[in-house]
């Protein structure tokens, strides 16, 4: 074996930064599913009952479904009984400031590097915490307000403004979408919600910051975003989770609606707990991401999945719209022994329809790298066009990339490219590097970096860094 | 300045420098000249220091040992590899890829760094020598780059990272007449009396140039005839038929380079 493979193999084994885990007073429900714990979610919830028929329903849909196997994952068994269905922190229901925020929840966050206080906030962004699938805070809620933007947890859009929930909560993803969204629908705790007025440009980022901390729950968080005519919305996701030998259940909805005009723009570092290099621990995150474009309007996607164990994520865009676009940008780094199944949907229905796919897929150690992509033009698409690129990268010799397409047209005058390529980070490059006096892990996380830079140009500036960062922690084990 | 000695490199267990001697002093230059498969280019990478070379031998530049060190660690110390083949590196920025390389060396050595601005003005100024446009420094490392363009690219690095030691693998291979004077010109500017050059060529059209101080032909991993600069004139004229047939145990012994550093 060459010393650059064996160093490949040595950078890619590195630690998980994120791997402690608070001890935090938690409300926690048996584990185990049924009816019943459906009910005790809506009732601790205090939710109306149109809200508790919908889960019911979809809790019916679930149980006669089965889970999908389509995917290229090896995947234990998930023993849908032994997880909690239901976790929160214990703390005061109502927060009337900042400071009403739990302490140790407060520090947590600030390990993390997400400062909740807002007077501490660097950057124009704002964010919305969620530990075990329930909301703890949201910051800058009054400037937002101010502009008209409604941002806050799930459960307070409920208890606010039920009508705009119940108007286009499964609007996008219906109950029986897929089993994961099924159960999702089923028993979801918490998450965020965000609805943008006509002509109104959010002011700042908003983000949602995700962390597991309970052990052997499910986190099945639901966002929602509502984004009217002529509006704009940038919306930035993160998440982590403790480092814990047994696998977590993570299934997450996602629905967008940009509606005529508007523009939503989804940007998203998954950052779960990959497991170990033997393949013990780490997160399945089983996602469900989609949004309805409306006339005009442009969904983008654009996702840095680094984390997990298990990742089945397909952030889609339903054209519906006359001259709709829909993008999805995408890194995928498959180390230790992680596997990642993940690509995109985009459903052209309405006249010249756009859609663009770039994915870029790294593999390394012995991670599996699965692109899995549709692209879907109906009959009434008129000059629906679609360009996808997708580039995998290999490090090392045990790992492996897939590429698989579908492409469905209906339309003969759509216009559809694919194109594809598979490379490694070859000797030759990391020797150039290191003659110009590069060490060989800058050289390494120069090279993969240069490989994602048409993703992460599509970042706002701090997530890219912020990008750029865990690449490279995740493949090296060390920030210089 | 460098001082090679008994030099051998095999790969893959194929022999390919039998016992190499070379002594450069500061400020000169060297052309190495030889058959297709002498063993001229892994002369050149045994010096950078590219894995998978089994190495015998001594090497020192400036009296500092070379052959125990990582390809980095002898950027550092001054050794400067132009390729023949430079590699590409799709979505990263030659002007931070330029500023990267001379940033490690730097720290590698305890200097400050250089900021963005700063580096900027050094690298127009470099960039004039080798009459390269500015949008060189936006393009992606050698992606896309024309031959030409490539090899200018690589001076351009050698005129940033101001090496002790250059060495000048086949650049002029792949050249129009009119890159091989701009390339040479600006070799020639780089010229000063602390830089030492290795020039590697398989023609004599380069040496026309680019005038170097010695020549030294290159056979079966060994260098057999050194001269001036007129050797590379009978090369031009005979080839390397008269040295690649002779048989090398029976070669007179003599003094190879003629000079003492």
């Amino acid at each position: 074996m060459s010393e650059s493979t064996r160093t490949i193999e040595e950078l890619t084994e590195s630690d998980y930064e994120f791997g402690f885990s608070t001890d935090l007073d938690t409300d926690i429900a048996p584990p185990g599913l049924d009816e019943s714990i459906v009910r005790l979610i809506s009732s601790k919830k205090d939710e109306p009952e149109w809200l508790l028929e919908w889960r019911l329903k979809a809790y019916e849909a679930w149980r006669a479904m089965e889970e999908p196997d389509w995917a290229k994952l090896e995947i234990a068994p998930i023993d849908y009984e032994a997880i909690s269905y239901w976790a929160a922190p214990k703390q005061k229901p109502v927060l009337d400031s900042m400071d009403d925020v739990d302490p140790d929840i407060r520090d947590m966050f600030d390990k993390l590097g997400i400062p909740l206080h807002e007077q501490k906030m660097l950057s124009n962004v704002a964010v919305d915490a969620i530990v075990d699938s329930v909301s703890v805070t949201t910051t800058f809620k009054k400037t937002l307000l101010e502009a008209g933007v409604i941002f806050c947890s799930f459960s307070e859009a409920v208890r606010d403004y039920p009508e705009l929930v119940r108007e286009h909560l499964g609007s996008v993803v219906p109950v029986r979408d897929n089993f994961f969204a099924a159960l999702n629908s089923a028993v979801f705790s918490d998450g965020s919600f965000c609805y943008i007025p006509k002509g109104v440009r959010c002011p700042m980022e908003l983000s949602t910051y995700f962390r597991i901390n309970s052990m052997n729950t499910g986190q099945f968080e639901r966002t929602l975003i509502v984004a009217e005519d002529d509006s704009h919305v940038s919306y930035l996701e993160g998440c982590t989770a403790p480092q814990r030998d047994e696998n977590q259940l993570h299934a997450a909805v996602v629905e967008l609606v940009a509606k005529d005009r508007a523009e939503i723009k989804y940007s998203t570092v998954q950052n779960w707990y990959p497991g170990d290099e033997n393949g013990v621990g780490g997160i399945y995150n089983f996602v469900t991401k989609r949004g309805r474009a409306h006339t005009d309007a442009k969904i983008s996607w654009t996702q840095v999945e680094t984390g997990s164990a298990i990742t089945w994520k397909y952030p889609s865009v339903i054209l519906q719209g006359d001259r709709s676009i829909g993008e999805f940008y995408s890194v995928a780094l498959s180390c230790k022994r992680q596997q990642a199944d993940t690509g995109t949907k985009m459903i052209h229905i309405g006249k010249d329809t756009t859609s663009t796919i770039i994915s870029k897929g790294i593999s390394a150690a012995h991670g599996q790298n699965t692109y899995r992509g549709l692209v879907k033009v109906l009959r009434s698409a008129e000059n629906a066009r679609n360009y996808t690129q997708c580039d995998s990268l290999l490090l090392g010799k045990d790992c492996g990339a897939h590429t698989i397409p579908y492409i469905e047209v209906k339309n003969p005058g759509a216009q559809i490219e694919h194109e594809a390529s598979t490379s490694t980070v070859g000797e030759d490059q990391l020797y150039y590097c290191r003659q110009r006096g590069m060490t060989e892990e800058d050289a390494m996380s120069m090279i993969v970096n240069g490989f994602c830079r048409e993703v992460f140009n599509e970042l706002p500036m701090e997530f890219a860094v912020e990008a750029q960062r865990l690449l490279s922690v995740s493949l090296e084990g060390s920030v210089g | 300045m460098l001082h090679v000695n008994n030099l051998t490199a095999a790969i893959g267990g194929k022999q390919i420098l039998n016992g190499l001697d070379l002594d450069v002093g500061a400020g000169e230059v060297h052309a190495i000249m030889g058959p297709n498969g002498s063993g001229k280019s892994t002369f050149a990478h045994a010096l950078a220091g590219r894995d998978g070379y089994e190495v015998t031998g001594t090497v020192t530049l400036d009296g500092v040992d070379l052959l125990d060190m990582e390809p980095e660690a002898r950027a550092a110390a001054g050794v400067f590899l132009g390729f023949q083949y430079p590699v590409e590196i799709p979505g990263v920025n030659n002007m931070y890829f330029l500023r990267t390389a001379v940033n490690s060396v730097r720290r590698a050595r305890g200097e400050t760094e250089v900021g963005a601005r700063d580096f900027l003005k050094v690298a127009k100024e470099a960039m004039d020598l080798v009459e390269m446009k500015q949008d060189f420094l936006d393009r992606a490392v050698n992606a896309g780059f024309s031959g030409g363009e490539k090899k200018r690219n690589e001076i351009l690095q050698m005129a940033l990272m101001q090496p002790r030691l250059a060495i000048l693998d086949e650049t002029d291979s792949g050249l129009d007449i009119d890159a091989l004077r701009v390339i040479a010109g600006g070799v020639n500017a780089l010229r000063g009396p602390e830089r030492s050059m290795i020039v590697i060529t398989h023609y004599q059209r380069l040496l026309d140039y680019i005038k170097p101080d010695f020549v030294h032909v290159l056979v079966d991993g060994r260098i057999v005839e050194s001269g001036d600069h007129t050797l590379a004139l009978h090369l031009e004229d005979h080839g390397y038929a008269s040295f690649v047939n002779h048989d090398l145990d029976d070669a007179p012994e003599r003094p190879l380079t003629g000079v003492q550093s």
